[in-house]
C-alpha cells in the first residue's frame, strides 16, 4: 500500500493518532466477533452454573442444518433478496433512463427520486404496512374491488409481498443516483453513431448502454444483495415480525429472535459466524470487482 | 440526440410522473391520515385528503403522547435521536480523519496491520454480532446511555477509505514546502489539510447523519428506559406496543416527525449528499 513519497518522522504520534479508531474497533468488533466465534462450538451452561458450558465442535452448525426452521430462514432470505434486488434496480434502471433522456426537467425529478434514501427501514415498513393494512389501508380496498382478498397477518406470500415492495421502496433512490452516474458516463459519440447507421433507441440500449452500465450494475447488485440481508432488520421487525408461520423471518432477524428472544446462545452465535461468512464473501468479491472492472 | 421523436419523450415523461407518485405515495398518505381524527380509522377506508385535525394530533404526539396506549411524548425521543445523530456522525469523521492522516502521512511498524483491523469493521455489521456486542456494551456498563448508543456505532472503514483517498490526492508539495516552513505534522494537519477536507468532511457529514439518526436495531436493544428511546425505534412501540389496532393518526403523525428531519437534510444538501454518496462507495 502506497504512502506519501516523503513522510513525517515521529516515533508515538500515529499510534496516537489511530489509538481511538483502534481502540474502538477492537472492544466492539473484533472482541465480540471473536465472542461469536467462541460460543458458536460451545454448549452454553445454565444459570445456576451447575452445568459449566461444554466444548461442543461444530455440533451447533450441524444442528443449524438439520433445523428445518433454519432452511427455511435460508430459503425465505433468498426470495426477499432477489425480490428486492429486481425490483428495486429494475424501476431505478428505467427511471434513471428516462431521466437521462430529460434536459431541462433533469434536476427536479432527480430532486423528487430521491428523497426516500432519508427514510429509516423501520420506518418504510410502517408505511407499506399502513397502507396495506387489510382493514383500512387503501391498496386492499382496492384490490378487493378487483377481487383479490389481501391479508397479509395470514397469507404468507402477500406479507413476503409487502416486506419486498417496503424494502425496494427505500432503496430505489440509491440505485436510480448510481445508474444516472454510470449513464452520464457513457459517450455520446457512440450513441450518435449507432443511430445515424439506423439503430433503433431499443437496440441502442441492450447493445451499447447496458453493456457499458455493467460495472456499476455489478456493484448495485453486490450493495442490494447486502442491504436486502442485513439492513433490512427494520421492516420486518416493526411489521410482519417474522410471520406469518415464518414466512418472512429472514436469517438476521432469526440470530435476533434466537438470541435475545429464545435466549439460544449457541445457535444463534453459530446463526451470526454464518452471516459473518457471507459479509466477508460479498466484500471481497466488492473488492476483487474494483480492481478488475467487469468491462468489455 | 439525433432522431426527434415527440412520442418518445412525452412516454418518458409519463413514465418518470407514474414514478414520482410511486415514490411519493407512501408519504402523502401519512400526512394526510396524521391530520384526521381517530375516528375516521374505525370507519373504514382510508382518506385521501386532508381532514381537520392536525394540529392537534402533532401536539399531542409531541407534548403527551398516549402512554396507556404504549406512546410516550415524542419530544424527548426526537432530542435524543438528533444526539445520537450528532454523536455518531463527530465521532466517526474525527476518529477516521485522524486514522487516515496517521495511514498516509506516516511510516511505521505496523501500519498494515492497523489498516487490515479497520477494514475488519466493513465487515461486520452490527446486525451479524448482536448477541456478543450486546454483551460487552452491558459488561461496560453503558445500557441505557447516549455513550453506549454512539460510542459501537462510530468505527467506520468508509469514512476512514474515503479521507486516505483523498490525501492521497493532495499534492506532495504542499507538505514538504510545510515541512521547509517548519511545521510540524499537526500544525500541517490543522492549517493545510482540514482546510482542504472541508468539503469531503461536508459530504460525510450528510450521510453519517442521515446513518446515525436511522438507527433502529442498536437503540432497540440497548435501551429499555424511555428516556432513552428515540424515535425511529419508539414508532415500532407505538406499532406493535398495543393490544388493540395502533391509534393510527399519531403514528402517521410520529413517522412524519421522524422521517422529516433526514428528508430536510437531503433536499437542502442534495448536492454535497449526492457526492458523499457516489464516492464513500466506490
Amino acid at each position: 500500500m502506497q504512502t506519501k513519497r516523503s513522510t513525517f518522522r515521529n516515533g508515538w504520534l500515529p499510534y496516537a493518532l489511530l489509538a481511538p479508531q483502534i481502540i474502538i474497533t477492537l472492544i466492539f468488533f473484533v472482541w465480540p466477533a471473536s465472542q461469536a466465534l467462541m460460543q458458536s462450538v460451545y454448549r452454553q451452561g445454565d444459570a445456576f452454573g451447575v452445568r459449566p458450558p461444554t466444548f461442543v465442535g461444530l455440533r451447533n452448525f450441524a444442528m443449524l442444518f438439520d433445523d428445518s426452521l433454519y432452511l427455511n430462514s435460508l430459503k425465505v432470505t433468498l426470495y426477499f433478496s432477489v425480490g428486492t434486488t429486481v425490483l428495486s434496480m429494475g424501476l431505478a434502471l428505467l427511471f434513471a433512463v428516462m431521466v437521462n433522456r430529460m434536459i431541462r426537467s433533469k434536476d427536479t425529478y432527480t430532486t423528487f427520486l430521491v428523497w426516500p434514501y432519508a427514510i429509516a427501514p423501520a420506518i418504510a415498513g410502517v408505511l407499506w404496512w399502513f397502507i396495506f393494512n387489510p382493514n383500512i389501508g387503501i391498496l386492499p380496498y382496492v384490490l378487493n374491488g378487483i377481487g383479490y382478498d389481501w391479508n397479509h397477518r395470514s397469507s404468507s406470500s402477500d406479507a413476503m409481498i409487502l416486506v419486498i415492495v417496503a424494502a425496494a421502496w427505500k432503496q430505489i433512490s440509491y440505485n436510480f443516483l448510481f445508474f444516472l452516474a454510470g449513464l452520464q458516463s457513457i459517450p455520446q459519440s457512440l450513441l450518435e453513431a449507432a443511430a445515424i447507421d439506423g439503430a433503433s433507441r431499443m437496440k441502442r440500449f441492450w447493445t451499447i448502454v447496458f453493456p457499458l452500465l455493467s460495472p456499476v450494475t455489478f456493484f448495485l447488485l453486490v450493495v442490494n444483495i447486502v442491504y436486502a440481508m442485513f439492513d433490512t432488520f427494520g421492516v420486518i421487525h416493526a411489521t410482519t415480525e417474522g410471520g406469518p408461520s415464518q414466512a418472512t423471518n429472514i436469517l438476521v432477524y432469526k440470530v435476533f429472535r434466537d438470541g435475545f428472544v429464545n435466549l439460544n446462545m449457541g445457535s444463534s452465535a453459530a446463526q451470526s459466524v454464518i452471516l459473518m461468512g457471507i459479509v466477508i464473501i460479498l466484500t471481497v468479491i466488492q473488492f476483487r470487482y474494483i480492481e478488475r472492472r467487469v468491462n468489455y | 440526440m439525433v432522431e426527434n421523436d415527440r412520442w418518445g419523450i412525452f412516454f418518458a415523461h409519463l413514465v418518470l410522473i407514474l414514478g414520482v407518485a410511486l415514490v411519493v405515495f407512501p408519504v402523502y398518505i401519512a400526512v394526510i391520515a396524521s391530520t384526521h381524527p381517530s375516528g375516521t380509522f374505525v370507519r373504514g377506508v382510508m382518506p385521501l385528503l386532508p381532514g381537520p385535525n392536525a394540529l392537534e394530533n402533532y401536539r399531542t404526539v409531541i407534548f403527551e403522547g398516549r402512554s396507556r396506549a404504549g406512546t410516550p411524548p415524542i419530544g424527548g425521543m426526537l432530542w435524543n435521536s438528533f444526539v445520537m445523530a450528532m454523536a455518531i456522525t463527530v465521532g466517526k469523521l474525527s476518529i477516521s480523519i485522524l486514522s487516515a492522516f496517521a495511514i498516509v502521512y506516516f511510516r511505521f511498524p505496523f501500519r498494515m496491520f492497523f489498516f487490515w483491523v479497520i477494514f475488519l469493521t466493513l465487515m461486520l455489521p452490527v446486525e451479524v454480532r448482536i448477541v456478543p456486542t450486546f454483551q460487552v456494551v452491558a459488561d461496560l456498563g453503558m445500557l441505557n446511555s447516549f455513550a453506549g448508543l454512539s460510542i459501537p456505532l462510530i468505527a467506520s472503514a468508509t469514512a476512514t477509505f474515503l479521507f486516505r483517498q483523498f490525501f492521497m490526492t493532495v499534492p506532495e508539495e504542499l507538505m514538504e514546502a510545510a515541512r521547509v516552513d517548519g511545521a510540524g505534522p499537526l500544525k500541517f494537519f490543522k492549517d493545510i489539510l482540514l482546510p482542504l477536507s472541508i468539503t469531503n468532511i461536508a459530504a460525510l457529514f450528510v450521510i453519517m447523519f442521515i446513518y446515525g439518526w436511522n438507527q433502529y436495531l442498536w437503540p432497540l436493544l440497548i435501551t429499555t428506559d424511555p428516556e432513552y428511546y428515540t424515535i425511529v425505534m419508539g414508532i415500532q412501540r407505538m406499532v406493535t406496543g398495543g393490544d388493540s389496532e395502533p391509534l393510527w393518526h399519531l403514528v402517521m403523525a410520529t413517522v412524519v416527525l421522524a422521517a422529516l428531519p433526514p428528508i430536510l437534510v437531503i433536499l437542502f444538501m442534495q448536492r454535497l449528499f449526492v457526492k458523499g454518496l457516489t464516492e464513500t462507495e466506490k
